[in-house]
């Protein structure tokens, strides 16, 4: 079973976490294996910070499951514009995560299930922990046919990638995490992994996109839960530990002080979307006024997610010069996001000469810039 | 601002170990040197021997800090984003850059205390393991500075930055800090760090001594040489005498590191200060009233449920914004605009009423259009809406657009009375502050409870004078205040 008291085991994770494991000594390794009850993907990015900043991993290593509700995960060092569709993700209020470690893009929810596993930085192995989820998964439905790749990915069926992963390296501790993909929905998945940006130029992380498929249609009895259960008792195997897991609970400050701290600033315009490498747009759309098709070109630099520079061509006499001025004046140093251009907009239309119709030009051109972002 | 470094001995040099003492010029703190014997056990030696010079080196050697193993036979990494810059003073363990290898993201952190003198590596920039990553110059007037090994082992990094695990967290603290709590029987754990990460620094140690015995102890004498302490700072009692003396008050430097920052005004915001300065243009007057709530309370407390069934949640601004709307039917000059010259009015036909809001990123307005032809409900599903758009940052440009009269509930945050501003191009705004139980005297000369909410009009004094604005607050005043009312010109 699973799910155990949770009570009971918050009160044992503190002491776990308190007290070193003197008992464990020599080289073979403690092991602890936790549980998250949230499924919120802040909080859930959040005990693995604490973890890597706080737990002393020399005599025990540590495997943290978790699942989350339906978000976007980027890489740190990924652009979110290049990797998904934002404006989608709006709609159907999926939220937009940035983990501190390396990788590309990955998409959560109920369905997918995810593995972090904490050594120091001696033992870092990630080949090792695939091998053991492998494994694992032979034991729970030995006639899938699953492998690990040299670029460190599942396949199923030699085609068809189930897992992802990443990792961070600190001064004295590391982690490699990896996804494994059960029962997820796989057409949002697609659909919100397409960025609809175009004209984007950028030194980022480029993610590389793959077919994916679910445990749950190789065999339709797996559920997220007997996963987590099989890599669960692999790892307690491998490591001679009991096979026990303990809930945590990624709100609960007395267990893990400080944790709400990094819940936050994960959560922080300028984790998500200001530590977007550098990058360029130059694109172009087409506005439809009344009966004229007009042409609109947009070059723009944005650096740490904000507009470092801005240039809009519209022609001259559609809207005045001045205005286009005043606009690209405001959106310089303005961060690149769509409430941000709204409000600005419409904030300068109050100090703009009262026409309805050049206001219906304003509006026509913002609504269009919002549709870069 | 240097920080305690120790330097490792080779196996040769018996056991010799060199402290050095931090010394920073804000905190008036000593300055000297002390040697003390320790035992092998203390220190785990690895097989891999430093080297050092003990010869003085003039001020300013600089070390090149070399890219370390990460692990799996990874020979070059990305560089992805620097956290220092050429110039910036550096401490032990301070992160200096992240770099990226195969979906891995590596944080590199300093060995030393010293200034950034070079960055051998530009952003995405290839990086090799084991080539110079930053050089970085320590004051070796001070003393050595060890060469280092080409290829770390991370075997060496945990023997030079031991960790106390105490409650759960790492304390740290450099081995030579350690040392000096050990040798005071103070327990790392008591100690309140002030360095970066809650590091515990020596003057951390030494500012806990002093508060215990309200002077600056040496340390106790199983060191060889004890250091000779400034007169200023020396207590009158010798050093062995540990009878408690009256303390004398020490002059502790208040340490506070905060310091002033600067930020740019940029986007909407910046667009905010326009529109505010342009509103500063407009002679403003003034007028407040305050309004009988009870019944419309009441009322509420009916409609309430009927609404809820429909899916809306009713509040009491829908009740406020149509008696507004019915209002300006009277006064139509409170919902029209000035042209920039002052030369003409225009009287605008919707009332596009305005509803401010206070979203994350300031104080947005979006406006419910064309009250005149709504009913309460409407209004009331209509606010609905924009406000869970302005929470989720979604509101859209014709949300934002086209209003032509303000009213600001202020009251659900707190206040009575306010000021408040025009918004321009309109003419009028309005401030309602909190619901409050007052006694108040009826007909009858009886006291009786009431639920009174302030308002406090502004209006564009070129256009609006006094008895215009008073007439519209009675007629909207009357309208609230006996709801019934409403029935009789509701459209």
């Amino acid at each position: 079973m699973v799910l155990q008291s949770s009570l009971k085991n918050c009160f044992q994770l503190s002491c776990v976490l308190r007290t070193p494991r003197a008992g464990f000594k020599g080289t073979s390794n403690g092991g602890l294996i936790l549980q998250s009850v949230s499924n919120d993907v802040y909080q859930n990015l959040a005990v693995e910070d604490w973890i890597h900043d706080h737990m002393n991993l020399e005599n025990q290593q540590v495997l943290f499951l978790w699942r989350n509700s339906p978000a976007v995960v980027i890489g740190r060092h990924q652009n979110p514009w290049q990797e998904c569709n934002l404006k989608l993700m709006r709609q159907k209020s999926i939220k937009l995560a940035r983990r501190r470690s390396g990788g590309g893009t990955v998409y959560h929810d109920l369905g997918n299930i995810n593995l972090t596993f904490f050594t120091t930085r001696k033992k870092y192995e990630r080949m090792e922990n695939l091998k053991l989820v492998v494994k694992a998964l032979k034991a729970l439905c030995p006639q899938l046919d699953v492998h690990v790749t040299d670029r460190y990915d599942i396949l199923l069926d030699r085609h068809y990638k189930i897992s992802g992963t990443a990792a961070k390296l600190g001064r004295t501790t590391a982690y490699h995490h990896c996804t494994l993909l059960c029962n997820a929905d796989k057409f949002v998945l697609s659909s919100v992994l397409k960025s609809p940006y175009k004209g984007l130029k950028s030194n980022a992380t480029p993610s590389v996109p793959s077919s994916v498929k679910n445990l749950f249609e190789e065999d339709p009895a797996l559920t997220c839960e007997m996963l987590l259960e099989a890599i669960a008792a692999e790892y307690a195997m491998r490591h001679q530990i009991d096979h026990h897991i303990t809930l945590i609970n990624p709100a609960d400050e007395t267990v893990l002080p400080g944790i709400n701290n990094k819940t936050q600033e994960l959560q922080t315009w300028e984790w998500v979307y200001g530590k977007t490498p550098k990058f360029s747009i130059s694109t172009y759309f087409n506005m439809v006024y009344k009966d004229s098709v007009l042409d609109v070109k947009v070059d723009m630099d944005v650096k740490h997610g904000r507009i470092e520079v801005c240039n809009i061509d519209v022609p001259e006499q559609w809207l005045p010069p001045a205005l286009c001025n005043e606009l690209v004046k405001n959106l310089t140093g303005s961060k690149f996001s769509p409430n941000e251009i709204t409000t600005l907009a419409t904030t300068l239309l109050r100090t703009c000469p009262q026409d309805d119709e050049l206001h219906n030009k304003w509006n026509l051109l913002c609504e269009n810039m919002r549709m870069l972002m | 601002a240097f920080s305690v470094r120790e330097a490792r001995a080779s196996a040769r040099t018996a056991g010799v170990c060199v402290h050095h003492v931090r010394s920073c010029s804000s905190i008036q703190f000593i300055k000297s040197k002390y040697v003390c014997l320790f035992d092998k056990s203390a220190l785990k030696f690895s097989h891999q021997q430093r080297l050092f010079r003990t010869s003085a080196v003039s001020c300013g050697q600089i070390v090149q800090f070399k890219l370390s193993d990460i692990g799996e036979g990874i020979t070059e990494v990305t560089v992805k984003e620097w956290y220092i810059k050429e110039g910036d003073s550096v401490s032990q363990f301070d992160s200096i850059c992240e770099v990226q290898s195969d979906k891995a993201s590596v944080t590199i952190t300093s060995r030393y205390d010293g200034i950034i003198r070079k960055l051998h590596y530009n952003l995405d920039e290839i990086a090799y393991v084991g080539k110079p990553l930053v050089d970085i110059e320590i004051d070796a007037s001070k003393g050595v500075a060890p060469e280092e090994d080409v290829v770390e082992t991370p075997a060496m990094s945990h023997e030079e930055h031991t960790h106390q695990e105490i409650k759960g967290h790492k304390t740290l603290a450099t081995p030579a800090v350690r040392r000096l709590a050990m040798e005071n029987n103070i327990k790392l754990s008591e100690v309140v760090g002030t360095g970066k990460d809650n590091r515990i620094l020596k003057e951390d140690i030494l500012n806990y001594l002093a508060k215990q015995t309200g002077a600056i102890l040496p340390p106790s004498p199983k060191a060889e040489i004890i250091p000779p302490l400034p007169k200023s700072e020396t207590v009158p009692a010798a050093p062995k005498d540990k009878a408690r003396k009256i303390p004398v008050p020490v002059s502790r430097p208040i340490a506070f590191s905060g310091k002033d920052k600067t930020e740019a005004i940029t986007g909407f915001h910046k667009a905010m200060v326009k529109t505010m300065s342009a509103a500063l243009k407009i002679p403003h007057f003034g007028y407040c009233d305050e309004i009988d709530l009870t019944q419309l309370i009441q009322l509420r407390e009916e409609l309430k449920p009927l609404a809820q069934t429909r899916g809306v949640k009713l509040s009491f601004m829908p009740f406020f914004i149509k008696a507004a709307s019915l209002g300006l039917l009277q006064y139509p000059i409170l919902n029209a605009s000035l042209d920039e010259s002052c030369q003409n009015i225009t009287y605008k036909a919707s009332h596009n009423i305005g509803v401010a809001m206070d979203t994350e990123q300031g104080l947005i307005v979006p406006n419910v259009k064309n009250v005149q032809v709504c009913s309460v409900f409407e209004i009331a599903s209509e606010l609905n809406r924009l406000q869970s758009l302005g929470s989720a940052g979604q509101l859209g440009t014709n949300d934002l657009t086209g209003g032509t009269f303000t009213l600001s509930n202020i009251g659900t945050i707190g206040g009575t009375y306010t000021k408040p501003v025009i918004l321009p191009p309109e003419v009028a705004i309005g401030a309602l502050g909190k619901i409050q139980v007052l006694p108040r005297f009826n007909g009858k000369g009886e006291v009786f409870k009431a639920q009174i909410m302030n308002v406090s009009w502004s209006a564009d004094h070129r256009i609006i004078d006094g008895a215009t604005m008073a007439r519209f607050s009675n007629l909207w005043k009357s309208y609230l205040e006996n709801p019934a009312s409403m029935l009789l010109d509701l459209k």
